[in-house]
């Protein structure tokens, strides 16, 4: 009945380091992304949203070849000695790159609604970029900015075809539930698949809830932004 | 206190084109919706680049397309008042008021929000945040907050707009006062003529992003330089006209002579007259005293009340017939309008030679 509770920590630990990543990651593109238009930036909208129309297995062989020992980040790895594919940063980087979309689409649409006057307003008053940023943008995009920390953690917890791709199936290493689920049915162990399953719904349902909380104060403060 | 303003920007209606400069009294710029008057204020404030230009303030240059000079917004030391009035919605009024003021010591910060506060009777706001003001309140903050970094010079965009009818009065009070204590160059917009008179002292009329009028307002009221300045500072009555003598038109609209006291110079093609200033006599046949010089007979079309005034729309000369344009529009005090509405038709209207206006070509 006790089983090695490792994918349960590998999981959490992939997510969480993901997530961040692609918190930091998704937010700079957003804001950087909002402050310019042109046709030409769509081609960066294109490839930003990749790994969110391509299978995760396309995403998953398309990072091999780029972090595989011929790849061109794999050479640049190996020469400090460190081989990415089937290692633990692997899950992190399949994770981060699937959620990424999420967070910049998020993201985008958070910064978007916050009023240009304000941060025109915040310039005149002598505020540098980074302080409008930081003092206005973000605290305005915050419930947005939850929303979407939040989903990507979701969709870097779910992630699969990806992590297998690219870290392989590795207990204790690599094995995240997903993949423990994957691979407890194809052993045909059905009982360790059903454990492994409730341990998924209830960690995604108590997200779901997150969620949910999260996204109510955001709809009360577009009411107060929109009477004031 | 001085800015110098020349700037040239294509839009997509028109071209803005504007020369002006102000010094320390309060400059009105007056003009119809999409004239031009917030891209003027958000080109001097840094948020739009002119095509070609140069825009200085205190001998300090803002922008200079020839020598590719473009300070940004944040080291202009130019406050604006938004037409809405920006203020941050999840900062507290005095933290909105010391947004500005980050670089200063802890305490100096504090002094000089405090100093808003009181300037601006802001006393037991401190802690509301802007939607807990009224719409008086969040304007007030908005000029605290503009006023707290002590900028050069001051823009404030359609300041009254956003406030209720009933309370612009009182609150256009406390405006003039603010700017009558501000030491810098204020340049207000407005599509509001009185507001334009009331709180500018010089005025500068926009049309379609080209400077019409500029100078003295009460000049620019008196004197209008076009029929565009006329009608855009309120005159409502216009006709066709030319010269007959150094002091006579004929004023072809309104099918009749009229007498001017400025000795015409010029060719002229256009007359006017402001509706408040069409004056309501009895008939030179009746009494002696009256005025006889550009009396006409008239006739009322029809009428529109506001709760103190009346305006009238009047046919000259002969009874209107069914669907008759009018040829006037007067406005009177109802007062005035009681003494005379119920008395025989025609009615005689006095165009006074001294509230005529004449626009050469």
């Amino acid at each position: 009945m006790i089983y090695d509770l490792s994918p349960v920590w590998i999981s959490l630990a992939t997510s969480i380091v993901a997530t961040a990543i692609t918190m930091v990651a998704g937010v700079a593109a957003a804001s950087w992304r909002e402050r310019r238009s042109g046709s030409a930036y769509a081609i960066f909208d294109g490839v930003a949203l990749l790994p969110l129309v391509l299978p995760p297995t396309v995403v998953g062989f398309l990072l091999l070849l780029l972090f595989g020992r011929h790849g061109p980040l794999g050479k640049l790895f190996l020469r400090v000695g460190m081989t990415v594919v089937f290692s633990w940063p692997a899950t992190v980087i399949a994770a981060a790159v699937v959620s990424f979309p999420l967070m910049y689409l998020t993201a985008r649409a958070a910064i978007a609604q916050v009023d240009a006057p304000l941060l025109q307003a915040a310039r005149t008053l002598g505020a540098s970029e980074w302080r409008v940023f930081r003092r206005i943008v973000v605290p305005l995009a915050a419930p947005g900015l939850l929303a979407g920390t939040i989903l990507s953690f979701a969709r870097a917890l779910g992630e699969f075809g990806a992590t297998l791709m690219l870290a392989g199936d590795i207990p204790g290493r690599t094995e995240t539930i997903p993949l423990a689920i994957y691979f407890a049915v194809e052993a045909g162990d059905m009982r360790r698949a059903i454990i492994w399953s409730v341990i998924d719904v209830a960690i995604s349902l108590s997200l779901l809830f997150a969620l949910y909380y999260w996204a109510r104060p955001q709809s009360t403060t577009r009411a107060q932004l929109g009477r004031s | 206190m001085a800015l110098e303003v020349q700037i040239e920007k294509r839009l997509a209606a028109y071209n803005l084109s504007l020369a002006f400069a102000t010094g320390a009294k309060p400059l009105a710029v007056l003009g119809p919706s999409g004239a031009g008057k917030t891209m003027t204020l958000r080109c001097i404030a840094g948020l739009e680049r002119p095509d070609t230009g140069r825009i200085v303030l205190n001998n300090r240059v803002l922008f200079d397309s020839a020598k590719n000079i473009n300070v940004p917004s944040r080291d202009r030391r130019v406050g604006l008042l938004f037409q809405n009035y920006a203020l941050f919605p999840h900062l507290t009024v005095a933290e909105n008021i010391a947004f500005g003021l980050d670089r200063l010591a802890p305490y100096e910060r504090l002094t000089r929000t405090r100093d808003q506060i009181t300037t601006l009777h802001l006393d037991g706001l401190e802690n509301r945040h802007p939607r807990e003001l009224s719409g008086g309140e969040q304007q007030r903050a908005a000029l605290a907050r503009a006023l707290a970094t002590n900028p050069e010079a001051l823009l404030l965009d359609e300041p009254l707009s956003a406030l209720d009818t009933h309370l612009r009065s009182q609150i256009e009070h406390q405006l003039l006062e603010t700017l009558g204590q501000y030491r810098g160059a204020a340049l207000l917009v407005t599509h509001n003529i009185e507001e334009a008179y009331r709180l500018g002292s010089d005025l500068l009329v926009l049309s379609q992003g080209q400077a019409a009028a500029f100078g003295p307002k009460e000049e620019i009221f008196r004197h209008p330089p076009t029929v565009e300045v006329a009608r855009l500072t309120g005159c409502k009555n216009f006709t066709a006209a030319r010269a007959i003598s150094p002091n006579e038109i004929e004023a072809t609209d309104w099918r009749c002579r009229l007498r001017v006291t400025q000795t015409i110079a010029k060719p002229i093609t256009q007359a006017g007259i402001r509706a408040h200033q069409i004056d309501f006599v009895e008939s030179h046949t009746a009494t002696q005293t009256a005025p006889t010089e550009n009396v006409f007979p008239c006739w009322p079309v029809s009428t529109s009340e506001t709760p103190f005034r009346i305006t009238l729309y009047l046919k000259l000369h002969k009874a209107p017939t069914t669907n008759d344009a009018p040829d006037l529009q007067a406005e009177v005090f109802k007062e005035k309008w009681q003494q005379f509405k119920d008395g025989p038709l025609p009615w005689h209207v006095c165009l006074s030679p001294q509230s005529l206006m004449i626009f050469p070509e």
